[in-house]
C-alpha cells in the first residue's frame, strides 16, 4: 500500500487498527499525536508511515497527556487531528478531554478497549470504558462516542467521528475494542468524491466583531484559528462569549448549559443505530462493538427455537438513544445487553426502559468474547 | 478621556488593571515580553501565546494576541500541536515554575530534547502563588511555604541546568528588575530557531516573600540589585540559586542545533513522494535591540 | 564655546569636542493613576529621581507617584519597562523644543 494518496480507493484486507488509520486519512486528518499502548499501537504505527506520505504530521509524544493536548493545539491551528489509545491512556487523557470540551475543539480520540481495570489484559478484549467515555472527565458535559464492530465499520465510523466532531465542535470518541482492532477483514474504501466531509464553521465577521463563543441557532459557535488575525483568547476557565474568564454563577449557567444542549438539542442529527427484526419482537438484544457481532449466533439459535428476537446495534453510543429504548420497551418483554463488562450500557437501557421491560445484562470480565450459550440463556429468560 | 499606555495596543485593556498583586514581578515580565515582541518585527497575527495554570498562567488573558489558557502543566504540548500544525506561527509558552517544571516537567524536557521551535518564558517565584503559596520544585531549601511549615526539605531544580541538559538551544535567566536586559533576552529567544528558555526570577511579596520575611516587592527587587551577578556563558550546572547566595543571571546557552522540523524535513527527503516542505517561519531581520 | 557646566566638569576630565551638539533628551512622564498599585518600583529606580510617592491615592487606595522633578526626565523609558501595571510611561519631547547644550 505504498502510495501518497490519502484515500486508497479499492478493496483491502486489513486489520481494524489499520482501517481506523485509513479512515482518519480519508476524513482529512493530517495530524496525529499519540503514545504506544497495546492494542492501539498499530494505529500510530500505520499513521507514522502514512501521514508524511500525504503531507501530514505524526509525532509520538512523551505520554498520553501530551498527546491529548497536542491534538487540541493542532486543531486550533486548523488541522483535523486524532489520537489513539487504550484503557490506561484513556484515563490519562480525561482531564484534557475536558479541556477539549470546554474550548470546543474538534478532534477524535480512539480507544481500542482492552481488559481492565488498571494494566489488566493489554492484548485481550474488553468493553469496560463505555461509562468512562461518557463521564470520564470531571464536570457536567456531553460527549459523542461511536462503537464500530468490524474493520469496515471502524473505517466508516472514524470518518463519521471526524464529521460529527467538526460539526459540533466537540471531541468525539471512537470506542472500539481489541478484537475489532486486531481482526483482519475486507474493507472497501470509496472514491474521495463519494466521501462526505465536514469542516468546522468559520467566522463570517471581521476580527473586531468576532466573539469566539457566540453561538448560532444550533448552539455551535464559529471557530477562528490561530494565525488568522482574530487575536482571540480561549481558556479552560468558565468564560463569556468573548472568551474571557468569568468566575460567576451566571457565566457558568450560560456556558455550561449551552455546551450540554449543543449535543442534546441536536440528538436527532447525531444518534444512529441499526435495527434488525425489532418490529413485533419479544426480545431485543441491544449491543455494540464486537458484542454486536458475537450475539448474532445466539440470536439465530433463539429464532430457531421460535423466539422473536430483534437486534438493536448501537452505532452512536453517546448520546444514548433514550427515546428509542423507551419506545421499544413498550412492545417487548425484555432487553438483553451482552457487553464485556459488569454492566455499563445495560444500566442505560434499564434506565430508559422505565420498568416497562426487563433488562438482562450478560456480563463478561474481559479477555474473550461472550459464550453464545450464555447469551442464548439470557434471551430465553427475557422471553418469558 | 481614557488614558492609554503605549503598550495598550497589545493588551486587552478591558481587563487592565490585572489581578496580580502590588509588587508582583509578573507585570514587569509581561511588559518586557510585550516590548520584546513589538521590537522583534514579527507580524502580531502570527504570534500565539499559550499558558498554563497559575498566576503566570493568567498572562495569556492579558495579551491581545491569539492566546490559549490551557490546563495545568500542559501548555507546552498544546504549543507543540499549534506549532507543528502551522509552522509559520511563532508560539510562545508563558508559564510559571510549578506549571512548567513540576506537573509539566515531562513535557518541558522532551520538547527541549526535540528542539522544537518554541519560546518558553518561565517565571520563577519559588512557590505556587495562585493556590496560596505552596512549596514547589524551585522552593529553596529551608524556605517556608504553606506546605513546608517546618522549612522545605527538598533540593530545588536549577532550571537553566535542566533546560540545557535536555537540549534547549537558548537558555537565559534574568530577574524582573533587569527589565531592559530581560526584554533584549526575550527578543533574542523569540527570534531564535529552536527551543529557547528564559527564566525570570520574580518577587512574590504576598506569599513566598511574606512567609520568608523578604519584605515588599520593592525590597525584593532591591535584594536582586544587591545579589545579582551577570555571568554570560556561565556553566548552567553551576548557576543553582543558593539560599542567601548570589543569583547568577545572564545568557548561559546560545547554540545552534537542527530543530525537530529540520530533522523531519531532512529525513523525509527522498523517502516520501509528496514534497514535504512545510512553510517555514518568515525570515525576520533582528533590529538593533538598543532602540 | 560656553563654559562647561558644573555637571559636565565633574563628569568629563575634558570637555567632549561635540558638547555643543550633544543633546540630552527630555521626556514627559504620564501616570495613569487608576492603574497604579503603589509598588514603588518606578520611584526607586528612576535614574534621574524624577518621581516621588504622592500623598493622594486612587479609588483602590493606592498612592501613585507624581513627578517631583519633571525637568530631570530624559525619557530613558525605564519606568515604562519596570512598571508592572502599565500605569506610567515617558514621552520623548521633540529635540526642537529642547535647548542646545544639554541643559
Amino acid at each position: 500500500m505504498e502510495s501518497n494518496a490519502a484515500v486508497l480507493t479499492g478493496e483491502h484486507f486489513i486489520t481494524g487498527n489499520e482501517a481506523c488509520a485509513e479512515g482518519a486519512l480519508a476524513a482529512g486528518c493530517r495530524f496525529f499525536a499519540g503514545y504506544p499502548i497495546t492494542p492501539s499501537t498499530e494505529v500510530a504505527e500505520h499513521l507514522s508511515k502514512r501521514l508524511p506520505q500525504v503531507g501530514g504530521t505524526f509525532i509520538q509524544m512523551e505520554d498520553e497527556l501530551a498527546s491529548m493536548n497536542a491534538i487540541l493545539g493542532a486543531s486550533w491551528a486548523g488541522m483535523k487531528t486524532m489520537t489513539a489509545t487504550s484503557g490506561p491512556g484513556f484515563s490519562l487523557m480525561m482531564e484534557n478531554l475536558g479541556l477539549g470540551v470546554m474550548l470546543e475543539t474538534p478532534c477524535v480520540l480512539v480507544n481500542i478497549q482492552r481488559g481492565g481495570p488498571s494494566t489488566g489484559l493489554p492484548t485481550l478484549v474488553g468493553q469496560g470504558d463505555m461509562m468512562q467515555a461518557r463521564w470520564g472527565s470531571h464536570g457536567p458535559y456531553e460527549i459523542i462516542a461511536l462503537s464500530p464492530s468490524s474493520p469496515q465499520e471502524i473505517f466508516d465510523f472514524t470518518i463519521k467521528a471526524f464529521n460529527l466532531s467538526e460539526q459540533f465542535r466537540v471531541p468525539t470518541l471512537v470506542m472500539s475494542d481489541e478484537v475489532v482492532g486486531h481482526m483482519t477483514e475486507k474493507v472497501t474504501v470509496p472514491a474521495p468524491e463519494d466521501i462526505k466531509l465536514t469542516y468546522r464553521k468559520t467566522p463570517k465577521v471581521p476580527p473586531e466583531e468576532y466573539l469566539p463563543y457566540e453561538a448560532d441557532e444550533d448552539l455551535v459557535p464559529a471557530m477562528a484559528l490561530a494565525g488568522q488575525g482574530y487575536g482571540m483568547h480561549v481558556t479552560g476557565l468558565t468564560h463569556d462569549r468573548k472568551g474571557y474568564p468569568v468566575i460567576s454563577e451566571e457565566a457558568q449557567i450560560e456556558l455550561v448549559e449551552r455546551l450540554v444542549y449543543k449535543i442534546r438539542k441536536n440528538r436527532d442529527k447525531i444518534i444512529e443505530y441499526r435495527e434488525e427484526e425489532c418490529e413485533g419482537a419479544d426480545v431485543i438484544v441491544c449491543a455494540y462493538g464486537i458484542s454486536a457481532r458475537t450475539c448474532l449466533l445466539p440470536i439465530g439459535m433463539a429464532r430457531e427455537e421460535g423466539i422473536k428476537v430483534g437486534l438493536l446495534k448501537l452505532i452512536v453510543v453517546w448520546p444514548f438513544p433514550e427515546e428509542h429504548i423507551d419506545q421499544l420497551a413498550e412492545g417487548v418483554k425484555g432487553f438483553v445487553v451482552p457487553e464485556i463488562n459488569y454492566g455499563q450500557i445495560s444500566l442505560e437501557v434499564e434506565r430508559c426502559a422505565h420498568g416497562k421491560a426487563k433488562v438482562i445484562h450478560v456480563p463478561h470480565a474481559g479477555g474473550g468474547i461472550h459464550d453464545p450459550t450464555k447469551v442464548l440463556e439470557a434471551i430465553r429468560r427475557a422471553a418469558k | 478621556m481614557i488614558e492609554r499606555h503605549p503598550m495598550d495596543q497589545l493588551l486587552r485593556e478591558d481587563r487592565i488593571p490585572h489581578i496580580w498583586c502590588s509588587g508582583c514581578g509578573l507585570g514587569t515580565s509581561l511588559t518586557a515580553f510585550i516590548s520584546a515582541i513589538q521590537a522583534s518585527g514579527v507580524p502580531l497575527d502570527k504570534i500565539s501565546v499559550v499558558s498554563g495554570i497559575g498566576c503566570t498562567g493568567r498572562v495569556a488573558g492579558y495579551v491581545k494576541l491569539d492566546s490559549f489558557h490551557t490546563t495545568h502543566g500542559r501548555a507546552i504540548p498544546f504549543a507543540v500541536g499549534l506549532h507543528l500544525a502551522n509552522p509559520s506561527l511563532k508560539v510562545v509558552v508563558f508559564s510559571g515554575d510549578g506549571d512548567l517544571i513540576a506537573i509539566g516537567g515531562n513535557h518541558f524536557i522532551h520538547s527541549a530534547r526535540r528542539n522544537l521551535d518554541l519560546t518558553i518564558i518561565c517565571v520563577n517565584n519559588f512557590n505556587y502563588g495562585m493556590t496560596g503559596g505552596q512549596g514547589g520544585p524551585t522552593t529553596p531549601i529551608g524556605a517556608k511555604t504553606t506546605t513546608t511549615p517546618y522549612g522545605n526539605f527538598e533540593f530545588p531544580f536549577n532550571i537553566p541546568h535542566l533546560a540545557a541538559a535536555s537540549g534547549a538551544t537558548y537558555v537565559a535567566r534574568w530577574t524582573a528588575l533587569d527589565a531592559r536586559r530581560l526584554k533584549k533576552s526575550i527578543q533574542e529567544a523569540f527570534l531564535k530557531r529552536g527551543f529557547s528558555v528564559v527564566e525570570i526570577i520574580s518577587p512574590c511579596p504576598t506569599l513566598f516573600g511574606r512567609f520568608n520575611r523578604q519584605g515588599t516587592g520593592l525590597d525584593i527587587l532591591n535584594s536582586y540589585r544587591e545579589n545579582t551577578v551577570i555571568q554570560h556563558g556561565a556553566d548552567p550546572a553551576k548557576v543553582a540559586i543558593e539560599p542567601d547566595g548570589k543569583i547568577i543571571v545572564g545568557k548561559f546557552v546560545d547554540i545552534e542545533r537542527p530543530t525537530f522540523l529540520d530533522l523531519v524535513n531532512e529525513g523525509l527527503k527522498g523517502k516520501v513522494e509528496v514534497s514535504y516542505e512545510k512553510p517555514q517561519p518568515e525570515e525576520v531581520t533582528v533590529p538593533s535591540a538598543d532602540e | 564655546m560656553d563654559e562647561p557646566s558644573t555637571a559636565e566638569k565633574s563628569r568629563f576630565w575634558r570637555k567632549p569636542l561635540d558638547a555643543d551638539e550633544l543633546q540630552i533628551p527630555k521626556g514627559k512622564v504620564h501616570i495613569i493613576k487608576e492603574r497604579c498599585k503603589g509598588c514603588g518600583f518606578c520611584v526607586e529606580y528612576c535614574p534621574r529621581d524624577v518621581l516621588e510617592i504622592s500623598e493622594e491615592f486612587n479609588s483602590k487606595g493606592y498612592h501613585y507617584p507624581f513627578t517631583a522633578n519633571p525637568d530631570a526626565c530624559v525619557s530613558c523609558g525605564l519606568c515604562d519597562l519596570l512598571c508592572p501595571e502599565f500605569a506610567i510611561y515617558s514621552e520623548l519631547i521633540e529635540p526642537e523644543e529642547v535647548e542646545k547644550g544639554g541643559k
